[in-house]
């Protein structure tokens, strides 16, 4: 394992090509693109103010950055540097922006969700669309980049609009029977859409291409409700994670539930493996003093390395005691994704802020629980094999595979504290984000994460 | 006692009066004598007693007493003391025996009291302990009695607490309900509030929105534009097409295109799997059909009309699938068949199983008897056999032995080997075949001492002519010499030497042995003989029975006094002597075993004897 060394970042703002070629990343107000596996910079544009958001077209030809405070959105192409487009989003403000997936419109959200802009840049036309809502995930995009499936709030009613991607006439025009539409996502075969309610009320609901209700699931009612959606990358199965700490997974054929993975903070079941990252105080050196020092004094050497040890069972898991007088609370399934392969689903409970479970969905059952020293961040799935990245804003990046999990320790001046996580395309190496910082982690073979069970990688 | 004797003294004066009132008094009395009695110890009372018949009777007033004695008596239903007056003016007697049987009486009764007083004690004691014991118990039970109460009254007051507990518990349950209820309620009120004010905001917040979007989007604002250097070319590089009815339809016929890619593609999937899940099926049948077929067989014997039936089922329904082409069926057509049969032969298969379960089952239970039984019923063939074998093994011996003894029987006497052959078992038949070797040989070495004894007989008789006529001519000369006796004498007992030394020489060996020891033929010899042969018994080799030592031994015994009798009277007997000496020198050639042989001898003479018996 190999990293490389540290470029500043602002906003967290990095992002590899859809086409695996380049990477983009943003210090205030640059934009630097650089070659994927070089680092060399390719490209290096300057915006007028601050960057608060990048995406790249679906062709990696065109990358938009976003400035909402000054409701601007500038383009840069990268085949001709010279090439610009800035689209002035005037006094309507501007809350968000992102691609169609042809690559050639741009839609704008303004501000108060008063109405999508849909900017073409391959002809003088501007297209608005009306009555968007604000919620969680309103617009979504099919796979193939065909439809896009619009939330929207008309006379305090939700309604979902299917849009065709290609000529922005709208397809269908339903209402959805929620009380408040949190959020809509395709399944990856795009002939499938599933809708849920806010999370006052448990309410998923899954239509057809065509506006057909499919489906209605409601686990369970009084109670808050659905917290995070996901599809499995087959569009067979449909997880659904809820306040209750529960993920509820529903079958295509008759959308029905399976199953049910609790999240219980005990594991007894001798079969599950319970990864425990442990700390592990560095050999003292010579010359050193016995009692270490305190940590910002310590420096950059301070940090201490960890490892992980497979902990029997019973294992009892922290938890926390969520706050019951505050909004969202810290409770439920707050993230969860399926492995590429299908075959996996990691969750994260949020009132066991620093265990990641790991479901076999094929046996459904758990199959291992990580539990971090520290609350996990964000993780995310290796897009070739079943290798999950986890991060926990701490100096290190975490690794499961089915034949085990290593703990890896981010050389480099200063602490490197990985907040975010972001995979190449190929799985062939992972873009590692701090507040100010990102490096490139190149994973050589699988062979690294395979054999090294529960070790430190190296990191010259 | 005192009282009663002052009322004595005038009472004994006179008058009948008196008497009548003294026997009122005394019918008293006693009872209160006996309380008393029962009271004190029984040597006072005794010694009581005598004081009182000694102050009660005196000299003077024996009439009155005895007078007074009748009377009681009678009142008490004894005989009269007096005997029967004949006349009014006799004076009764005193009938002494009556007097006698009256005390006698009188002490049995006294006996008979005692003894019941001693019971009606024992009673008592017995009764008193029971009394004890029972109060004891009673005093228990009481106490349990008590502390069971005790609990149960704390039973009851923690039940009652429950109760209560329970009551409170219902209520606070029902007060919860009531709550939730309400809660519930007051939650759905709030939510149909929450929603009106939701949606009132909501429009509110829409009106403003429309405004804002009016102002905003009316303004004409110039800063919403877009700056582009130049537009790019479409990314599949056609141009634009215009909106028109046509390209609506265009995308509805393109989505439900895509819609049925999908569907066919799901179903493809799902025809896929059904294939494999026939083919899975078809296989199990396939299988499970041979894994029954052998049981078929079996069913069919035992004419199973269920099992059989269904099983030719089956077979049909095999040939019919693999007759025709069922896997290009639709489902729905081979279905019912299919999943019918399968069905079946699931069930006949789970009954298999489960039967093979119970016999397992049953093995486990009942641990190896059953296998035990199994075995047995091999066991017991096997035994049936083993003994029709030993059987004719036995029967075979026989006819083996019967033909041997035959054989035996044609070689030796007929009657012994019969006698043998009945008599005997087989061990006793070996022994009895050495000791008639051994007879036999004896009886050989008996010939050949007998003619070596007819041969010195014929000697003897030859020099006993010699003899004669030597006396003869002896006589003949003293008869004409007329000389003294004492020359005569000497000359007998010359001869008499001569005698015994002619018959030294005919077997010296067997002579020298008797010598060392007692000669058998001593009057003395024979009681120490008998003893001697007692002890050599038991080391004896061919050991018969004591009995027979024992008839040996008094044939013995007869054959010592047989020899002494010759002995003594040899120079009387000389024609009886040659016999008995047949006898005598038997015994001697083994002079420690001689009794023994000799005994043996004996022993096969008397076999000898028997065998004539039958």
């Amino acid at each position: 394992m190999n990293f490389s060394e540290v470029f500043k970042l602002s906003s967290l703002l990095c992002k590899f090509s859809p086409d695996g070629k380049y990477l983009a990343s943003c210090v205030q107000y640059r934009l630097v693109v650089r070659d994927a596996n070089t680092l060399q910079i390719r490209q290096l544009y300057t915006c007028l103010d601050q960057i608060q958001h990048i995406e790249w077209s679906a062709d990696s030809l065109f990358i938009l950055c976003a400035l909402y405070k000054r409701g601007l959105v500038q383009v840069w192409s990268l085949e001709q540097p010279e090439w610009h487009c800035k689209i002035d989003e005037g006094s309507a403000g501007l809350v968000a922006s992102c691609w169609s997936p042809d690559g050639r419109h741009i839609l704008n959200t303004t501000e108060f969700h008063l109405r999508i802009t849909v900017w073409s840049l391959c002809t003088k036309s501007v297209s608005y669309i009306k009555y968007p809502k604000a919620c969680q995930q309103g617009i979504t995009f099919t796979r193939d980049g065909r439809y896009l499936a619009l939330a929207e709030r008309r006379d305090c009613k939700d309604y979902v609009s299917i849009l065709v991607c290609s000529d922005w006439q709208l397809l269908r025009h339903f209402d959805t029977d929620t009380q408040d539409l949190a959020g809509i996502e395709w399944a990856p075969n795009g002939c499938v859409l599933a809708a849920w309610d806010s999370c006052l009320e448990y309410k998923i609901l899954v239509y057809s291409l065509d506006g057909r209700l499919l489906s209605t699931f409601c686990a369970y009612e009084w109670s808050l409700g659905i917290k995070s959606v996901a599809w499995s990358p087959s569009s067979q199965f449909l997880a659904v994670g809820s306040y209750d700490g529960k993920v509820r997974i529903l079958n295509h054929v008759t959308w029905k539930m399976i199953t049910e993975f609790g999240h219980p903070a005990t594991i007894s079941n001798p079969k599950i493996v319970v990864y425990k990252e442990a700390e592990k105080s560095p050999p003292l050196v010579l010359g050193r003093l016995a009692f270490p020092a305190p940590r910002a004094a310590a420096g950059p050497l301070s940090s201490t390395e960890s490892k992980y040890e497979v902990a029997s069972v019973p294992v009892s898991l922290q938890t926390l005691k969520p706050a019951a007088d505050r909004a969202n609370p810290r409770i439920g399934i707050g993230a969860l994704a399926f492995s590429p392969d299908s075959c996996f689903l990691a969750t994260r409970s949020d009132s066991v802020p620093t265990a990641v479970w790991i479901w076999d969905v094929q046996k459904l059952r758990l199959l291992a629980v990580l539990e971090q020293l520290s609350a996990v961040r964000c993780f995310q799935w290796d897009p070739r094999q079943a290798r999950l990245a986890i991060c926990t804003g701490g100096s290190k990046v975490y690794l499961w595979s089915p034949a085990g999990c290593v703990s890896v320790q981010v050389p480099g001046e200063g602490d490197f504290q990985v907040l975010s996580v972001c995979w190449h395309l190929s799985g062939d190496s992972l873009a590692l984000l701090s507040k100010d910082h990102f490096c490139l982690c190149f994973l050589e073979t699988e062979q690294g994460v395979g054999t090294a069970f529960g070790q430190r990688g190296d990191h010259t | 006692m005192g009282d009663w004797m002052t009322v004595t003294d005038p009472g004994l004066s006179s008058e009948s009066k008196y008497i009548s009132q003294y026997t009122s008094e005394t019918k008293m009395s006693p009872s209160s004598l006996y309380s008393q009695q029962v009271l004190c110890s029984s040597i006072p009372l005794s010694k009581n007693v005598h004081s009182f018949f000694s102050a009660f009777c005196t000299e003077e007033n024996i009439e009155q007493s005895i007078s007074y004695l009748d009377q009681e008596l009678t009142t008490f239903g004894f005989p009269s003391l007096y005997e029967e007056s004949k006349g009014k003016e006799t004076k009764r007697e005193l009938n002494i025996v009556a007097v006698l049987n009256c005390m006698n009486e009188l002490l049995v009764l006294q006996r008979k009291n005692l003894l019941a007083q001693e019971n009606v004690e024992t009673q008592n004691l017995k009764l008193g302990s029971d009394m004890d014991h029972l109060q004891n118990c009673y005093a228990k039970l009481k106490e349990q009695l008590e502390t069971s109460r005790r609990e149960m009254i704390g039973l009851q007051e923690r039940d009652r607490q429950l109760q209560c507990k329970n009551r409170n518990l219902h209520q606070l349950l029902k007060n919860e309900k009531d709550e939730v209820q309400k809660l519930q309620s007051i939650i759905a009120s709030r939510a149909t509030q929450y929603n009106h004010d939701m949606k009132r905001k909501e429009r509110e917040y829409n009106k403003l929105k429309e405004r804002l979007h009016q102002l905003v989007m009316n303004k004409k604002d110039k800063k919403i534009a877009m700056e582009v250097l130049n537009y790019v070319g479409r990314a599949d590089g056609k141009r634009g097409s215009w909106r028109t009815g046509k390209t609506e339809a265009r995308n509805e016929d393109e989505m439900y295109k895509i819609l049925l890619n999908d569907y066919e593609y799901r179903q493809k999937q799902i025809l896929m799997e059904n294939a494999e899940l026939k083919k899975v099926l078809q296989q199990m049948k396939k299988e499970m059909i041979s894994l029954l077929s052998p049981q078929k067989q079996k069913s069919r014997e035992r004419a199973d009309d269920s099992t059989g039936t269904v099983i030719s089922d089956i077979e049909e329904d095999a040939g019919e699938l693999s007759r025709e082409s069922t896997w290009d069926l639709s489902c729905e057509t081979v279905r019912e068949q299919l999943t019918n049969s399968i069905r079946k032969q699931w069930r006949i298969l789970k009954s298999h199983v489960e039967k093979l379960d119970n016999q397992v089952s049953k093995v486990h239970l009942e641990g190896f008897n059953d296998e035990d039984v199994i075995s047995r019923q091999d066991h017991e063939q096997e035994t049936e056999k083993l003994e029709l074998e030993i059987q004719q093994c036995k029967e075979m011996i026989k006819t083996q032995q019967q033909l041997l003894q035959q054989q035996l029987a044609t070689a030796c006497d007929d009657d012994t080997t019969s006698l043998l052959r009945d008599c005997y078992l087989l061990e006793e038949k070996e022994r009895l075949k050495e000791e008639w070797s051994l007879f036999k040989e004896q009886k050989k070495n008996f010939e050949k001492e007998r003619r070596s004894f007819t041969e010195a007989a014929i000697r003897l008789g030859l020099e006993r002519k010699a003899f004669e006529e030597e006396r003869a001519s002896w006589l003949k000369q003293q008869f004409l010499n007329m000389t003294t006796f004492d020359h005569q004498n000497s000359e007998n007992v010359k001869l008499f030497s001569a005698f015994s030394g002619s018959s030294d020489r005919d077997n010296p060996t067997v002579h020298s042995r008797p010598r060392q020891k007692k000669p058998h033929g001593a009057p003395s010899g024979s009681p120490v003989c008998t003893s001697k042969l007692t002890k050599s018994l038991p080391a004896s080799p061919s050991t018969s029975d004591y009995c027979q030592t024992r008839s040996c031994v008094s044939e013995y015994s007869s054959i010592s006094v047989l020899n002494t009798t010759p002995e003594e009277s040899k120079p009387h007997q000389v024609g009886r002597e040659c016999t008995n000496q047949k006898w005598s020198v038997a015994s001697r050639p083994d002079s420690q075993e001689g009794c023994c042989s000799g005994c043996s001898s004996t022993h096969a003479n008397a076999h000898v004897e028997k065998d004539d018996l039958p």
